[in-house]
């Protein structure tokens, strides 16, 4: 599973897909080509033209803090988008329906509104250029020094994880090579962040934001034309499902939250506490308001006013993403047709390798070939247990009979199977080129940010203290062309050894649980301790490793730690996040009750209560932070309440 | 983003445009000489011309309100 952001899980393209790759899913013709040839060269002209922009250390890891609360916000939302989210969802929706919305709502919208409202105050007041670097004021260098540590090498290999994923993507769908898709986008990303820091990434993510949606609007507008609208488009997914044998209700895949009562009782297997306490709470409330990865997006801002706002601009756009994402997702399970123009049905990742014909052409059949036909099959049914297949179709396949049963598309081509299917010349290339923006703005995400906690968390205060301001941007642009070419490293050595894949996206999953619990014992409890902060931190930590390894060598155990033996993989890591940051929170509080607090003045600035916040200056109604919010809250609420 | 230099707005209003137009420019060709690429639906609705003529439309919007010298966001 890839774990994108906010626990985003969508199954990766497996390496050992590629040898069972047929034919690309497209095409691109001449026009298609020089669409996408004008974007990297506009993308690049961009990191040359602002790199005048970018010498001073302020200017070149904090965009001179100039940002508006549009562009701020934008690209808050951007840096998230990437083209592994828009596939992994999209395939996400196919599999279970209208439920993967809940990452980009309930997973998402309070915890953004809560990082606009209550805590960019901190942040921002705070001047820190990092989230690491709140954590030195308010809890000293050794919590400083573990984040960092955690948050750097997580950057790089989920950039280097992220690089060779989207280079399979690009494999499937257009039969370009590998190499070729990881040098091309790296060097491209390399060289506009390289040369114009972080107002290069900020300034290409907004591009990009604009760029995807150009590319991927038409898919829902022309896919619901020919439903018939939402209805229709309910109506066919009841009928077609119905037809599958799936174990749950065929309407479970069509409401929002009717049917998460039971684990068993919805396609996804989670129940409303684990949505609500692991997803809506912990998850989402760590990856939004403490990543530094999006936080940075908004530390960028001119002024605290933006800063706030920035969050709160970002929700919409955040709230509108389902539209070009969850529904291409649930239109493919009623419209994707095989050439023959039967319904194509398309199966969990694995299920296409492991239901891939052998081939068995040359010679008898010897008894180790008889054997290892039969080790595949029982594997094939096996992978294919969890999909909704029609009866007929489960067995085509399971008989490997020529046609559509012996030529799988995975959950994961959903959206570009759409893309296909709506989209000629021109179009088409709009629309990969909305797939490449997706992914280099997630990777310019990835390195800017390890740029600038490499630089002020790491190498600053442990290595070279009294660097000139030129000095460390020197490090920071030398540091972004390294990490680079350490995430190349990790994407090759994940193309060797699939296994690694697995333990370097569950990184993700272990620090943001604790972090979250540090963060806000921290900026919202006065008593919290330097000591108390470090070792909830460090517990927390291990705390989420202990029960990703108790589940990973003991699948039962998955049980305990998600409360249900219905629960899926998914339902365990919402609860595992929940463990860890009840570990953490207690952890804090025991340990500053035994250990002595800095005195309050020491807090201003940092802690809610020991801080005077600065006055706005006044704004119309219609600029004020609040408003914008109360409308955010009011169109979640009746979005929830539309699919419930 | 403030200060001087070239606004953001006004890429994406280039690049808008430059897309709109070769979009559209192709629907044209399409729907005027019939040729349609194969497996593709809704041929019909001659989406290329509407949707290249509305990216052209909106990137032109972007590119004469946020044009150097006279934007000031």
């Amino acid at each position: 599973m890839i774990v994108n952001s906010i626990g985003h899980f969508a199954a990766p393209p497996s390496p050992a897909l590629l040898a069972f790759v047929i034919a690309p899913l497209a095409h691109l013709r001449p026009l298609d080509i020089a669409v996408i040839a004008i974007y990297f060269g506009i993308v690049i002209w961009i990191g040359f033209y602002l790199k005048g922009r970018s010498n001073t250390s302020e200017e070149f890891f904090m965009a001179g803090r100039e940002m508006t609360a549009w562009i701020a916000g934008l690209s808050f939302v951007s840096a998230n988008l990437g083209s592994l989210e828009l596939m992994g969802w999209a395939g996400s929706a196919y599999q279970y329906g209208i439920l993967a919305t809940h990452w980009y709502w309930i997973g998402a919208i309070p915890a953004m509104l809560f990082l606009g409202l209550v805590m960019m105050p901190f942040y921002y007041v705070s001047k820190t250029h990092s989230v690491p670097g709140y954590l030195m004021l308010r809890f000293g260098q050794h919590a400083r020094v573990l984040a960092a540590i955690s948050f750097a090498t997580e950057m790089i290999l989920m950039s280097g994880v992220n690089m060779f994923a989207m280079a399979v993507v690009m494999k499937v769908v257009l039969g370009w090579n590998i190499t070729f898709s990881i040098l091309v986008s790296a060097c491209a990303v390399t060289l506009y962040v390289a040369l114009g820091g972080l107002r290069s990434a900020i300034f290409n993510e907004v591009l990009q934001f604009v760029l995807i949606w150009a590319g991927a609007l038409l898919v829902p507008i022309l896919g619901l034309m020919q439903t018939g609208g939402w209805t229709g488009l309910k109506a066919r997914i009841i009928t077609n499902l119905q037809s599958t044998g799936v174990h749950t209700a065929p309407d479970s895949y069509v409401h929002l939250w009717r049917d998460t009562g039971h684990f068993a009782a919805n396609p996804m297997g989670v129940h409303w506490t684990g949505i609500v306490f692991g997803l809506g709470f912990v998850i989402s409330f760590g990856y939004w308001t403490t990543d530094f990865l999006v936080v940075q997006r908004v530390l960028a801002a001119h002024n605290l006013r933006a800063a706030r706002m920035a969050p709160v601009i970002g929700s919409f756009f955040k709230m509108a993403v389902p539209f070009i994402v969850i529904l291409p997702g649930l239109l493919g399970l009623v419209l994707l047709q095989n050439p023959d123009h039967s319904r194509r049905q398309l199966v969990p990742e694995e299920a296409v390798k492991s239901c891939a014909p052998l081939d068995i052409s040359v010679g008898p059949v010897s008894a180790s070939l008889s054997a290892e036909i039969d080790q595949r099959r029982a594997a094939c049914a096996s992978d294919l247990k969890s999909a909704t297949l029609t009866p007929a179709f489960r067995q085509d396949v399971l008989d490997q009979k020529p046609g559509p049963a012996s030529e799988l598309h995975s959950y994961n081509e959903a959206l570009p199977l759409m893309l296909v299917r709506y989209c000629g010349p021109g179009l088409l290339g709009l629309g990969i080129t909305a797939l490449i923006a997706g992914f280099m703005s997630g990777m310019a995400g990835n390195v800017s940010a390890f740029s600038t906690v490499w630089t002020y968390d790491l190498y600053k205060p442990l290595i070279n203290k009294k660097g000139s301001d030129s000095h460390y941007v020197l490090v920071g642009r030398l540091s972004i062309v390294i990490g680079v070419a350490v995430s190349i490293g990790a994407a090759y050595l994940v193309m060797h050894a699939a296994g690694i894949m697995d333990y370097v996206q569950a990184l993700f999953s272990f620090f943001i649980a604790p972090l979250l619990g540090a963060i806000l014992m921290g900026m919202f409890w006065k008593r919290a301790t330097a000591p108390a902060g470090f070792l909830g931190l460090l517990i927390g930590i291990l705390t989420s490793v202990s029960l990703f390894v108790w589940v990973k060598f003991n699948p039962v155990a998955m049980h305990t730690v998600a409360l249900s033996p219905d629960a899926t993989a998914m339902a365990a890591n919402l609860y595992r996040a929940l463990w860890a940051f009840l570990t953490s929170v207690i952890v804090i509080f025991v340990v500053s009750l035994f250990t002595k607090p800095k005195p309050v003045a020491e807090l201003d600035g940092l802690v809610y209560g020991a801080t005077i916040l600065p006055k706005e200056d006044p704004v119309p109604f219609y600029k004020n932070v609040w408003l914008w919010a109360i409308l955010a809250v009011c169109i979640f609420a009746t979005l929830n309440i539309l699919f419930w | 983003m403030r200060g001087s230099g070239i606004p953001i707005w006004f890429f994406i209003g280039v690049l808008l445009t430059v897309y709109g137009a070769m979009i559209f420019g192709y629907g044209v060709y399409e729907w005027h000489t019939g040729s349609y690429p194969p497996l593709v639906e809704l041929t019909s609705l001659h989406t290329p011309v509407w949707w290249g003529g509305l990216l052209a439309a909106l990137g032109a919007f972007y590119v004469v309100k946020f044009c150097p010298g006279r934007a000031s966001n």
